[in-house]
């Protein structure tokens, strides 16, 4: 394992999970890629929804951003989440945790699950088998279209555009997390259309008003 | 008479499709793992890398593999869930004949014995072409060379044809004509180097899906992005222009913008002039193909089609991306052509981020080609009509050139043959027909016409029902072999396990039917290894030139791009690059475009457009990844997706059960009610069998150069049948109770 090989990390470098939905193509490789993770194997910790399928192809990727201050850990009555010394959510404890889905409620982003089978709350943690011996968690590895991405922050300002956001305001509660996101300006992939008329083809994807059916 | 000896219900009982659910031994199985191969995936002719995780001798997972150049650890969800295709229920582990009861083990001397009696006695009673042989594009290069040579000089009949007929073949026509080589002519590095990628025909996110990553690559260098496709898909989605078109006028929207680039004199003269001929004879067959017209045909409105043609003859780089979706039909050479004339004419061809670039559908769709499983093709992508071609390879076979049987039918054409009683016996490997031919109950009745059917495959497929003997073969993992990308690179694919029970690698299976067939001394191989060094020789000097390929050079240098004619050259990633075609002349040639209609067009009777495609989650006929439990659950049924508009007037809503109708057959499945279809189409993706098969209402009307069938357009009706059992949609990510189980 050599400081140059793909997969694992340089010593001493910092390495970051960048989320950047728009370029979400709905594959589910991240999906099934979770499930074959070594600590919760058969089960995918990961959300992706389609935002509206009747209007747009668009599906989104949720893992869990990591907080500073999480949330789901605060709201506990037993102290069952903890984040390990690199900042890493964990799936709740199970000795501790009884199953009352405040978690599940609480967090701002919708990342924990209440898995019925184990009565546990279980949710990402970052691929702790992995990252934790230098190998890139399983979603970001095989994500076709790098909308999940784990990497350096100079292999990101080299390859890709976008600035990367970290704080999110709900309402009277400012979260900081350890997962980027990018965000729309300066230059990601503006899905939304960004400046208005941008893809104006979008309102009318088949020029209907210019070339009626029937 | 091949029919299936039981009723299909029955059979299912028997053979599945059942599904593979968890890795061998369960998901709460260790992960320590013994070992890793490196290979690659088995689904689709991307071919990323990797690494298989073997425990106890079973594949138990899969592992990313960084370093492989072209996928750098990526995988879709085919890929990440490939390895369980092994240790299957439905495995077949030994040779079986029809029986009246089903199917009953036998020998592998009594079932090989019947295979190459019957296959005698009927070329004895009616001549050799009366036996074809059918093969397919995700075998190894190995097996496909083995099998043009097994039906050449094995069983001497000059049909052979393969299921890449159903795949690339309208594109290597046309490929051939403009630039007289049958690749990709770029690598896929050169798609991030383009100011302007054009995508037509190709829903790159499901089908290619590793592609994606290489244009989002290209836009954060800000390049532009144009999508031509009567839906919108997930990667038109972003587009800086869609062009929703009707499907079946790829060529008239092609050539409006070639008449839009020439009126705007936007073309490379200089390129025109110094490289290519027939610029003048194609620019006249577009003359009257205007934008305005062509918003007619093609339903794109006028002033889209200009602005794409602007934004695509911007100076600097740019990539065209083509696919299935203008070559699946009966002018597909020719929506090729279309394709090409407007890469040559803005001079984007042989240069860094300059192409134009075919998208390979099948595992081995471009390897698959090139060494004589096709009808009209010897080894190294030579011409079988061709007299010097003939004689070197039979020089390298030991045979003298006349004993060379002469081009036979295509894959269509046998069936058709079969129908007629002119062809009696048939060998199949690798290809699915009940699934992927149009017309089902035309590729049915066919099949219970054969006197004899053998076939080799590892699962007992809807077509090998019909088998009078079903030879167990291998699965991707369990044989070694090269492949070659759609790319043109070619790779090394490693055997992870042996086959399970009594089954045979397939190599072995096809050198044993050449021996028994009397064709010892050209069958003389005992591994792999010296089949692929005999496919070295026969391609030397040929277009596919492997000479200079080793397994130790493909390892070693994680590839090599053909033509790679000794083994101190580095092989050729980028074709053209002295901008010299392999024509007489050596310049690149336009090809005329002249308007022509799809074969049925929408009437009274039937007033919609059809087309078919796929979903990322199943591969070509389904025979291995119906199996598999988490695919099918991400997409467990076709569906019919139509427009609002369209299912307003009929009542229909999403879930609802609809009937959709051709002037061949009719289907019954659920309805999705989605505004990224065009209003005037529907589309339903082709994966599954019987009652559930999207070609039961396809067209199977062929080109008439390439005689790919009309896939992706046709004449239908829609009516609704009533509301369905069970909400289509996935909403189990939706969930934040319950668990997301995808068992």
């Amino acid at each position: 394992m050599t400081a140059t090989t793909p997969g694992f990390p340089a010593a001493g470098t910092e390495w970051i999970f960048v989320m950047d939905q728009s370029r979400c193509i709905g594959c589910r490789a991240c999906v099934q890629a979770c499930e074959e993770c070594g600590t919760h194997r058969g089960h995918s910790m990961i959300h992706l929804d389609d935002v509206d399928r009747v209007q747009s192809p668009q599906t989104v990727p949720m893992v869990c951003m990591h907080c500073t201050d999480p949330t789901c850990a605060e709201v506990c009555p037993a102290d069952a989440i903890k984040q390990n010394e690199l900042g890493v959510v964990q799936s709740a404890l199970k000795p501790r945790c009884i199953g009352c889905s405040n978690c599940v409620l609480a967090c701002p982003f919708g990342v924990p699950k209440m898995v019925s089978e184990f009565d546990l709350m279980m949710k990402c943690d970052l691929c702790l088998d992995r990252t934790s011996v230098g190998l890139k968690p399983m979603c970001a590895s095989v994500c076709p279209s790098d909308a999940l991405w784990y990497g350096t922050r100079d292999e990101y300002a080299a390859t890709r555009r976008g600035e990367l956001v970290d704080t999110f305001v709900f309402g009277n509660q400012e979260v900081t997390t350890r997962v980027k996101v990018v965000a729309d300006l300066p230059g990601s992939i503006d899905v939304l259309g960004g400046a208005a008329g941008a893809r104006p083809w979008q309102d009318d994807p088949f020029g209907l008003e210019e070339e009626p059916l029937w | 008479m091949a029919r299936p000896p039981l009723p299909e219900d029955q059979l299912v009982v028997r053979f599945g499709l059942r599904l593979n659910v968890e890795p061998p031994g369960g998901w709460v199985a260790s992960t320590e793992t013994g070992s890793e191969v490196h290979t690659h995936c088995c689904f689709c002719g991307l071919q990323c890398g990797i690494k298989l995780r073997l425990s106890d001798g079973e594949v138990v997972g899969f592992e990313p593999w960084y370093e492989f150049p072209f996928n750098r650890g990526k995988l879709c969800p085919k890929g990440v869930k490939r390895y369980l295709q092994g240790n299957h229920p439905d495995r077949l582990l030994a040779p079986m004949v029809r029986a009246d009861d089903g199917f009953r083990p036998v020998s592998w001397d009594e079932a090989l014995a019947t295979t190459v009696g019957e296959l005698r006695r009927i070329q004895a009673e009616h001549g050799p072409d009366s036996v074809a042989v059918l093969g397919g594009a995700s075998l190894t290069t190995e097996k496909s060379y083995l099998l043009g040579k097994l039906a050449r000089l094995g069983l001497r009949t000059r049909h052979i044809d393969y299921n890449g007929r159903l795949c690339m073949v309208s594109a290597g026509v046309a490929y051939k004509k403009a630039f007289g080589i049958d690749r990709a002519p770029n690598p896929w590095s050169d798609i991030p180097q383009a100011d302007v990628v054009f995508v037509i025909g190709a829903n790159i996110a499901e089908c290619a899906p590793i592609t994606t990553g290489y244009i989002w690559r290209a836009r954060d260098r800000g390049a532009k992005l144009i999508v031509a496709d009567p839906r919108v898909t997930a990667v038109a989605r972003t587009a800086d222009m869609f062009l929703g078109l009707r499907p079946g006028t790829d060529s008239a929207l092609l050539s409006a913008m070639l008449h839009e680039v020439v009126r705007r004199d936007l073309v490379d003269q200089s390129f025109i002039e110094a490289h290519t001929e027939g610029f003048d004879e194609a620019v006249a067959a577009v003359a009257d193909q205007t934008p305005r017209w062509a918003a007619e045909v093609t339903g794109v409105p006028a002033a889209r089609i200009e602005q794409a043609a602007e934004m695509w003859a911007a100076p600097g780089t740019g990539m065209l991306l083509h696919a299935r979706g203008l070559e699946h039909q009966s002018k597909g050479v020719m929506n090729v052509s279309a394709a090409i004339n407007l890469a040559l004419a803005c001079g984007r061809i042989g240069r860094p981020g300059k192409g134009v670039n075919m998208i390979t559908g099948q595992g081995n769709g471009q390897g698959g080609r090139e060494h004589g499983q096709k009808c009209d093709q010897l080894p190294g992508a030579r011409d079988l009509t061709d007299p010097e071609h003939r004689a070197a390879v039979a020089q390298v076979w030991g045979c003298d050139p006349d004993e060379l049987p002469g081009p036979g039918l295509t894959a269509y054409e046998i069936l058709e043959a079969i129908e007629r009683g002119e062809i009696r016996g048939l060998l199949s490997i690798c290809f699915n027909p009940l699934v992927s031919l149009p017309d089902t109950a035309r590729t049915r009745a066919a099949l219970d016409k054969l006197e004899h059917f053998s076939v080799i495959d590892f699962f007992l497929s809807e077509t090998a029902h019909h088998a009078d003997v079903v030879l167990a073969g291998s699965l991707h993992e369990e044989d070694e072999g090269v492949v070659c990308t759609a790319e043109g690179r070619v790779v090394k694919v490693n055997a992870a396990v042996a086959p399970p029970g009594d089954a045979r690698r397939d190599t072995e299976i096809l050198v044993e039917i050449g021996r028994r067939l009397g064709a010892e001394r050209h069958f003389p191989f005992t591994t792999n290894r010296e089949v692929f060094e005999e496919l070295r020789r026969a391609s030397a000097g040929g277009i596919a030139d492997y000479a200079g390929i080793t397994w130790e050079r493909l390892e070693a240098e994680q590839g090599i791009f053909w033509p790679c004619p000794s083994e101190d050259h580095p092989g050729t990633p980028r074709l053209y690059t002295d901008l010299r075609f392999n024509t007489p002349s050596g310049r690149a040639r336009f090809v005329p475009t002249p308007w022509r209609p799809p074969a049925e067009v929408v009437d009274e009777s039937y007033p919609l457009w059809f087309t078919t495609g796929r979903v990322i989650s199943q591969y070509l006929s389904g025979t291995q990844t119906r199996r598999i439990g988490a695919l099918v659950a991400q997409y467990p049924e076709p569906l019919c997706e139509l427009h609002p508009a369209l299912a307003e007037r009929h009542g229909i809503a999403t879930g609802d059960i609809v009937r959709v109708t051709s002037r061949r057959g009719s289907i019954e499945l659920p309805a999705m009610v989605v505004s990224t279809i065009r209003p005037d189409t529907v589309f339903i993706p082709y994966h599954w069998a019987g009652t559930q098969a999207a070609n039961q209402l396809t067209n199977p009307v062929l080109d008439p150069e390439s005689r790919i069938p009309e896939y992706k357009v046709c004449a239908v009706r829609i009516e609704r049948v009533g509301p369905g059992a069970r909400d289509p949609l996935d909403r189990r990510d939706t969930s934040l109770t319950g668990g997301p189980s995808y068992t």
